[in-house]
């Protein structure tokens, strides 16, 4: 069966060929069925191989699969294999999983668009650079793959090319990961540098012989992948792009701006955990950063109004929390609430394209409310999400976002602040949620009676998949409950032979006895109370007492303002960075190139134009011009070899 | 006996007049007579020298250079005509279409 890895991220790679080359000459049910069949049957394959690999032995769980030697260079090498292990297992199925599920919703929701079968190469591209990211066995593979999945990322958010915004919001995302990936690469080098291979098991092996733990080469490789990450995972500094990727459409928001693609930098980290912990500076960076993402964009998604918007600046949100995981060394805690926010945040955003789908390309939450009646399922659906989201006590964001509250606080990493951070984001998120919630589908009906005409449930292709993932989002965090409610955590176990430290924060909390638990049970208690409490909130004002809110916002408008413009950062950005650098490249466009340039080559060329202008009158012509001059040299050659 | 100085002060007189010629006269014809005229110092030279040293190289080079002499007027002088049907004029300085 494990002779099989490859054909994971194979089969996907033979749908987007074939839908790729023969673009537009397959009718649609064929181009549908390629496309979803490739990624049911890596699904499949993924499942079968999950099952094989827990079949074996704890402390052997790796299946590996070299396919052939790529570059071999001096001491480089780099094969082209696969490596399964628990990680990329978890991250396989998750990928190919929801991406089915979205693939499966995309024939609804993409039905009427001319560009239907080049969506489909561009999904099914994308399923196959995510399955490489998570599956290769090296880190220049990875590269190989992660750089697949920011151009599929480019492809699909410029899907509408046609939209200035999209193909500008496309750019965008592709100049600002590029920023990340050149730190990325930086890692890559240093970690070369100093241990000869790039192989997972080898560097994982040889980082605590090679590096001091705690030196500044393996912090500044470690904040180096770290850059790299925080450009495909939207954290701060680099996250402007993910908002305004929203302009591509829903289902690869779902997709790739939510499930996947944007969860590669968590994934990376995890996968770099024996790295990590060597440099503890890097991870205090790292939880800091997350716990600050987390915050910030929970603030800016208060008061957005496009339904997109609000959870676009939710995802990276809950990134920075999958960060803050990270950074206090609770790698199998980013990894769990990575799962669990791939099954709730893909269902937010394909339930928000289903009601954009039914508003007629309307995104503006202004103009919706009450679809509660008209959009059952996706209703229903979507508030399951949103209990997940916020943390409800049994649904899935409960579980992983407790593990990480409580990490925060207990981790020989973490610190009270982050705790407070961390509660305080998830008091926002359940407050922006049920607002979204309430906004749409609650109050009246805001829409124009056009719009209102056009109201239907989107069909079953759209709803299925909406169904499949609130089950998930319902019960998809039971695998990793924490101790003190007397279970296993299978899921921490599960991912504990590849995490670094994995154990050792839990033997402390087990250690340490009932104190601890009795904490944990208080902090516990402390965050659902604080979300129940911030969910009565949205329900007063924008559910019971609208005015209050009008006067609020009132009161507090300069603050409104500031969030309604995301705190400035575009603008801040654009006259730091882009204009200077505008500038800085017209400067070398007008003065560099063309006067610089252009003026050495032109010059050479008329310096050299001018000196024949003037010697070619010596060619008169004239016979007795020419004797002369020969006379006068026979005359110096013979001076010279008589009296030199 | 005539000093073999006095043969070479001839040959270097006749070579200048023949080189002075070259370079001021515009007639082809004197031009190629001057040339002549410095071919046959050049030969007086080599005489004189054969004859003082007693070898007969210089003789031989001398019959070299009369019979590429003879060779040279009879083309130089088919060309000169066959310019001068052209151009109707031996005037060596109207002859310089060939510049720049």
């Amino acid at each position: 069966m494990s002779e099989y890895l490859f054909l994971i991220p194979l089969l996907p790679l033979i749908g987007f060929l074939i839908n790729g080359l023969l673009l537009g000459r397959l009718p649609r049910p064929v181009i549908t069925i390629i496309a979803c069949g490739s990624v049911a049957l890596s699904l499949i394959l993924s499942v079968m191989l999950f099952v094989e690999l827990k079949s074996l032995p704890v402390d052997s769980r790796v299946i590996e699969q070299t396919l052939l030697p790529w570059i071999s260079s001096g001491d480089f090498s780099v094969n082209i294999g696969f490596l399964l292990d628990p990680l990329s297992a978890v991250m396989i199925l998750v990928v190919t999983g929801v991406g089915f599920l979205i693939h499966v919703y995309s024939v609804g929701y993409m039905a009427h668009d001319p560009g239907y079968g080049r969506f489909f190469a561009y999904l099914n591209l994308f399923t196959f650079a995510m399955l490489t990211l998570v599956l290769a066995d090296n880190y220049l593979l990875m590269f190989v793959g992660w750089e697949g999945v920011g151009l599929c990322s480019y492809l699909l958010i410029g899907f509408w090319y046609h939209k200035k915004s999209a193909s500008d919001a496309g750019k965008k995302a592709f100049i600002v990961n590029r920023i990340g990936d050149f730190g990325f690469l930086i890692g890559l080098f240093i970690i070369f540098w100093n241990v000869g291979s790039l192989e997972f098991d080898v560097v994982m092996k040889q980082a605590p012989l090679v590096f001091a733990a705690g030196g500044a080469l393996i912090t500044t490789a470690c904040l180096m992948l770290f850059l790299g990450a925080t450009g495909k995972s939207a954290q701060i500094p680099l996250y402007v792009w993910l908002p305004d990727a929203m302009e591509g459409p829903t289902p690869v928001s779902a997709l790739i701006h939510a499930a996947t693609m944007v969860t590669a930098g968590v994934y990376m980290i995890a996968r770099s955990s024996s790295l990590f912990v060597l440099a503890p500076d890097a991870l205090m960076v790292i939880a800091i950063i997350g716990a600050c993402t987390a915050l910030f964009a929970a603030t800016i998604g208060l008061a957005q109004n496009d339904i997109k918007r609000v959870l676009a600046y939710s995802t990276v949100s809950q990134l920075g929390y999958m960060f803050l995981a990270c950074g206090v060394a609770a790698f199998s805690a980013g990894i769990f609430h990575l799962m669990t926010h791939a099954f709730f945040k893909a269902l937010l955003f394909l339930g928000a394209g289903s009601v954009i789908h039914a508003m007629s390309d309307e995104q503006d939450m202004r103009n919706m409310g009450g679809l509660k009646k008209h959009l059952p399922i996706t209703f229903m659906t979507m508030f399951v999400a949103t209990l997940a989201i916020s943390g409800i006590p049994g649904f899935s964001g409960f579980f992983s976002k407790d593990e990480i509250l409580w990490k925060a606080f207990s981790s020989d990493h973490g610190h009270v602040i982050f705790w407070v951070i961390g509660v305080a984001t998830a008091g926002l998120t359940a407050f922006y949620m049920f607002r979204l919630i309430y906004l749409t589908f609650y109050g009246n009906e805001r829409m124009s009676d056009e719009a209102k005409h056009h109201l239907h449930e989107s069909p079953k292709s759209m709803t299925v998949p909406l169904m499949v993932l609130a089950v998930l989002s319902l019960v998809g965090g039971l695998v990793g409950m924490p101790h003190i409610f007397g279970v296993t955590n299978y899921f921490e176990e599960w991912l504990g032979p590849v995490m670094a430290g994995a154990h050792e924060p839990v033997s402390h909390a087990l250690a340490s006895g009932g104190g601890d638990a009795s904490m944990e049970w208080l902090l516990m208690g402390l965050s659902v109370a604080l979300v129940a409490v911030c969910i009565f909130l949205a329900y007063y004002f924008y559910r019971k007492n609208l005015k209050a809110t009008t006067s609020l916002a009132e009161k507090l408008s300069g603050l409104r303002t500031l969030l309604v413009n995301k705190y400035y950062v575009d603008e801040v950005y654009g006259a730091l960075v882009v204009r200077p650098t505008v500038y800085f490249s017209v400067f070398l466009w007008k003065i560099i190139d063309v006067i610089v340039i252009d003026g050495c080559i032109n010059g050479m060329a008329r310096l050299g134009g001018d000196i024949s202008d003037t010697l070619r009158h010596s060619q008169s012509g004239r016979l007795r011009n020419y004797a002369t001059i020969f006379a006068a040299g026979v005359v110096v050659l013979v001076a010279y070899f008589v009296f030199g | 006996m005539v000093p073999v100085s006095a043969y070479l002060i001839l040959a270097v007189v006749l070579f200048g007049i023949g080189a002075i010629g070259v370079l001021t006269s515009r007639n082809m014809i004197v031009l190629f007579m001057c040339i002549e005229l410095m071919l046959n110092a050049a030969n007086l030279a080599m005489v004189a020298f054969s004859r003082a040293l007693n070898v007969v190289d210089g003789h031989v080079i001398v019959f070299l250079v009369l019979t590429v002499a003879a060779a040279e007027a009879a083309v130089g002088l088919a060309m000169i005509i066959t310019i001068f049907r052209n151009r109707e004029t031996i005037n060596i300085d109207r002859y310089s279409i060939l510049k720049w």
